[in-house]
């Protein structure tokens, strides 16, 4: 089937077998590769995207469900939440192997978008779903935090 | 020591590397016209742009900060001035003097093999680009410096690429100066910064499996159910509605078929379409009570290696005679290791008749001569393009180069026209069988009056990862494993009366080092059993062990100063009431690492870490944020595993399929983590495992504290419940 996407801001027409995962579509077709595949079953958030500004696992995100939808992946991150997470990434120096990190940090934006205060249970709860095998947790709350700050700042 | 190590080994291939890469030879290196390889490890461009040659590669342990942190240092350039690549294929220049001279990753080698070498080699360029501006200024070369890129001195400054070509003509120093440890100014700086991060945060990092090369098949494989099975028959007539379905076709170890597509889902669906006949003649159809049973059984006769050499019978005497007798049978089962990146693998025909290989490769030596057996290749047909690895915890260096050969095969039964790229789903990576052995350990410990040790029986069973392996001559002496034993046999503590038995298991799976290998067992039981001992005659667990470090050998001493600095740091002995604290302390790779867990709550009504303290002495700290991170890092493994997962068999088949039942360490599952760095001169020994060994065993004597002694693996199986 055909159908158009808008991807990080540019229109693009999409060729893909109904049923395909956004995933494969955004790795394999458009070949942004920043985006993760992890589990396939949404169990880990490698894959989290944006989908009309909500994080989504985009593994089970089905392309039949998306005509005419805004998608955004770790490319295309342009928020202010956005620039102010990967400023305090980098900082913090969170990241390990770092093949889960683009899907922490579309969490961790769609979380401050949301809550732009979060406290600790607020950020656990928010970022359970993300899976690091290298266990980088605490650098991602402490991150999450201070990105906060930047954004108060 | 071997060629790398060796002062004039390296500069001897510093020379004749100099004489041939000058000005940019590789099809894919990094230099231009003006730029030069001044020796294995620098590459220096004429815009001063510093390249550091990483021999290893990257799985998140920083190893690419680490080694580029030792270049700027002693060369005089900034962090900033430094980009990394992966080193090609070549042992005789990259190869690892900590793993015998093959180039690879592993046991925390890094920068203990890599702390010399680097240093030397930017002692070594520095000295060139110096000599270099000398003879352009005319002035003598002990009057100029190189600060933050710039050579200075004699009343002139240049940036340092004004020197780069000329300095390419000059032979590398016979003995290049290295800095004196007072002037270092990255090396243990904590506001160092890695050099992976910002790529790592903007989506631009390429790992293996974001190899896209053009025309390229996606290939995965339907892998036999049990291990051992054979494809006897395949239907694949469901796979053609598949769109994207090029064709299957049987491996030929016959292990398993080859699914070929246009793309990764494509490959997916098409390879559940397939209808495959197994013969299990040759298959594992065991249960894993089976094997555990085995095990259990094998620690109750007598071991089949004395690896201690001391009297058992009469160790078992001393113990049977002493007042106070503690005694637990511990289980530890199998375990996946589960990187966040599936392995994944790329070949491609080259255009000289050769082929290239992309790959997260962690040994490339083993993958490279494998490349060559299935190829029928010359070694220098091949070429490997390392990629960053999407975490490793040892999988990716299997002595076979699994998946790697499996990339091979696949390639091998095409025509070679278009590249193959090679993925495993995650049901792969946690069915597909290499796995840290389960293991069984029982201890007897008998104590005086005075709650002193006089006797400790340990017997150690399962199945060895070394035997059978090119590993074997290396680790495996008058037919023990050492990798089974390690961290008992070999303990800092002065345990008089000291038996470790140890009796191999059959084997019944792959098995593979698993993230500190040995010790993920070893020291458990080992930690486990010294709180037993204290908790068993009325002593505190730290002072119980401190007397059993006593002495000026290095491994007491410094076993003994982490064991205090994370007694002190974590508030050892005052936690709040509803608090509970647990304590380990352990060796491995040449590191000595003490950690306090925190907990609240019971193993009845729910158990929550809410803090974990460590100090680690790793010698002279490179990177002390890296260092912390990897404590970070190691025990969130340790303790994510110890908590829920396990690998089962029921008729040789794992029960497991993905993350939902081989559950990760999830954020909320733990509070915060803190590390304390001991200040060292001695040369600098592992990080990148040394901090799981400790984490679980601190977390079952905190469990313990609060009530309920953890004697079988995951903690879940043992009646604990977590918050």
């Amino acid at each position: 089937m055909a159908l158009t996407l808008n991807l990080n801001g540019t229109t693009q027409e999409v060729e893909a077998e109904p049923g395909t995962p956004l995933l494969w579509v955004i790795r394999d077709e458009l070949k942004l590769t920043g985006t993760k595949f992890g589990c396939g079953v949404a169990s880990c958030g490698a894959c989290t995207v944006h989908v009309n500004g909500e994080p989504v696992r985009s593994c089970q995100t089905y392309i039949e469900d998306l005509d005419g939808a805004e998608v955004t992946t770790i490319e295309g991150i342009t928020s202010k939440e956005a620039k102010a997470v990967q400023q305090a990434w980098v900082e913090l120096d969170v990241v390990q192997c770092g093949y889960c990190q683009s899907g922490q940090i579309m969490s961790a934006v769609g979380l401050l978008t949301e809550n732009p205060k979060p406290s600790v249970d607020e950020i656990n709860d928010y970022m359970y779903g993300n899976a690091c095998r290298c266990a980088t947790y605490q650098r991602i709350r402490a991150a999450v935090q201070r990105a906060s700050e930047i954004l108060e700042a | 020591m071997t060629l790398n190590t060796s002062r004039r080994g390296f500069l001897k291939a510093a020379s004749a590397s100099a004489a041939v890469l000058v000005i940019g030879l590789r099809p894919n290196g990094a230099l231009a016209a003006g730029d030069a390889q001044l020796n294995p490890f620098v590459k220096v461009g004429s815009d001063g742009r510093v390249i550091a040659v990483v021999k290893h590669f990257e799985m998140g342990q920083g190893p690419t900060t680490g080694l580029s942190t030792l270049i700027a240092d002693e060369l005089g350039v900034t962090m900033e001035q430094v980009d990394f690549e992966f080193a090609p294929s070549n042992p005789a220049l990259y190869g690892n003097s900590a793993m015998g001279g093959v180039q690879g990753t592993g046991g925390s080698t890094a920068m203990i093999s890599s702390f010399m070498p680097y240093r030397q080699a930017g002692a070594a360029a520095r000295d060139m680009l110096i000599r270099a501006a000398a003879q352009s200024w005319s002035v003598d070369a002990g009057t100029l410096d190189i600060v933050d890129g710039m050579v200075t001195g004699a009343g002139q400054s240049a940036p340092l690429g004004d020197f780069v070509a000329l300095a390419a003509t000059l032979d590398a120093p016979a003995e290049p100066v290295l800095k004196d440890p007072s002037k270092f100014r990255l090396i243990g700086n904590p506001s160092v910064r890695r050099l992976d991060s910002p790529a790592k945060v903007n989506g631009t990092a390429k790992f293996g499996m974001d190899v896209h090369l053009p025309d390229q098949m996606v290939v995965m494989i339907a892998r036999a159910p049990q291990r051992g099975a054979k494809v006897s028959g395949v239907d694949d007539s469901a796979a053609h509605d598949v769109k994207g379905y090029i064709q299957a076709q049987t491996l030929p170890t016959q292990l398993g078929v080859a699914v070929y597509a246009e793309n990764t889902w494509a490959a997916m669906q098409a390879r559940d379409a397939l209808d495959i006949t197994w013969d299990l003649a040759e298959a594992e159809t065991r249960d894993s009570e089976t094997i555990k049973s085995e095990i259990l059984a094998a620690l109750a006769a007598e071991p089949t290696y004395n690896t201690t050499k001391s009297d058992h019978a009469a160790i078992t005497a001393a113990i049977d005679a002493a007042p106070t007798v503690v005694e637990r049978t511990f289980y530890f089962p199998l375990l996946a290791h589960a990187p966040m990146e599936p392995v994944n693998c790329t070949i491609e025909a080259t255009e000289t008749g050769g082929i290239r290989v992309h790959d997260a490769a962690q040994i490339p030596t083993i993958v490279h001569g494998a490349m060559a057996q299935v190829f029928q290749l010359p070694m220098e047909q091949i070429e490997i393009n390392t990629l960053l690895s999407g975490g490793s915890f040892g999988r990716r260096a299997t002595p076979t180069a699994d998946y790697q050969v499996e990339a091979a095969m696949a390639f091998a039964m095409t025509d070679g026209s278009r590249p193959v790229k090679l993925v495993w789903s995650r049901e792969d990576d946690i069915r597909g069988g290499y796995y840290r052995p389960a293991f069984g350990h029982r201890v007897r410990v008998g104590l005086n009056d005075a709650g002193e040790i006089v006797g400790w029986d340990h017997r150690v069973a399962g199945q060895s990862i070394m035997k059978g392996t090119a590993f074997e001559s290396f680790v495996v002496h008058d037919g023990v494993d050492h990798s089974s034993i390690e961290g008992t046999a070999d303990t800092p503590y002065q345990i008089p009366g000291l038996f470790v038995g140890l009796t191999d298991t059959p084997k019944a799976t792959s098995t593979l080092w698993w993230r500190s290998v040995g010790h993920t067992h070893t020291a458990y039981a080992m930690e486990v059993m010294m709180d037993e001992a204290a908790r068993a005659v009325g002593r505190d667990a730290v002072e119980f062990r401190l007397a059993h470090l006593q002495g000026d050998g290095p491994d007491q001493r410094r076993n003994a100063e982490v064991l205090r600095l994370v007694a002190e740091k974590a508030g050892w002995g005052q936690a709040a009431p509803g608090r509970s604290q647990g304590i380990a302390v352990h060796k491995s790779f040449g590191s000595y690492a003490a950690e306090v867990v925190e907990i609240s709550g019971d193993a009845a009504s729910g158990v929550q870490i809410e803090k974990v303290t460590c100090a680690i002495d790793c010698g002279i700290a490179v990177n002390p944020d890296v260092i912390k991170a990897q404590m970070e890092g190691g025990i969130g493994y340790g303790i994510g595993a110890a908590m829920r997962d396990e690998i089962t068999l029921t008729g040789g088949e794992v029960d497991q399929f993905n993350f939902p039942d081989y559950e990760p360490l999830r954020i909320s599952d733990i509070g915060a983590i803190e590390v304390h760095i001991v200040p060292s001169t001695e040369h600098p020994s592992g990080v990148g495992e040394p901090g799981t060994p400790p984490a679980a065993p601190a977390l079952a004597n905190a469990i313990s504290a609060a009530g309920h002694a953890v004697a079988v693996l995951p903690m879940i199986n043992d009646g604990v419940n977590f918050a």
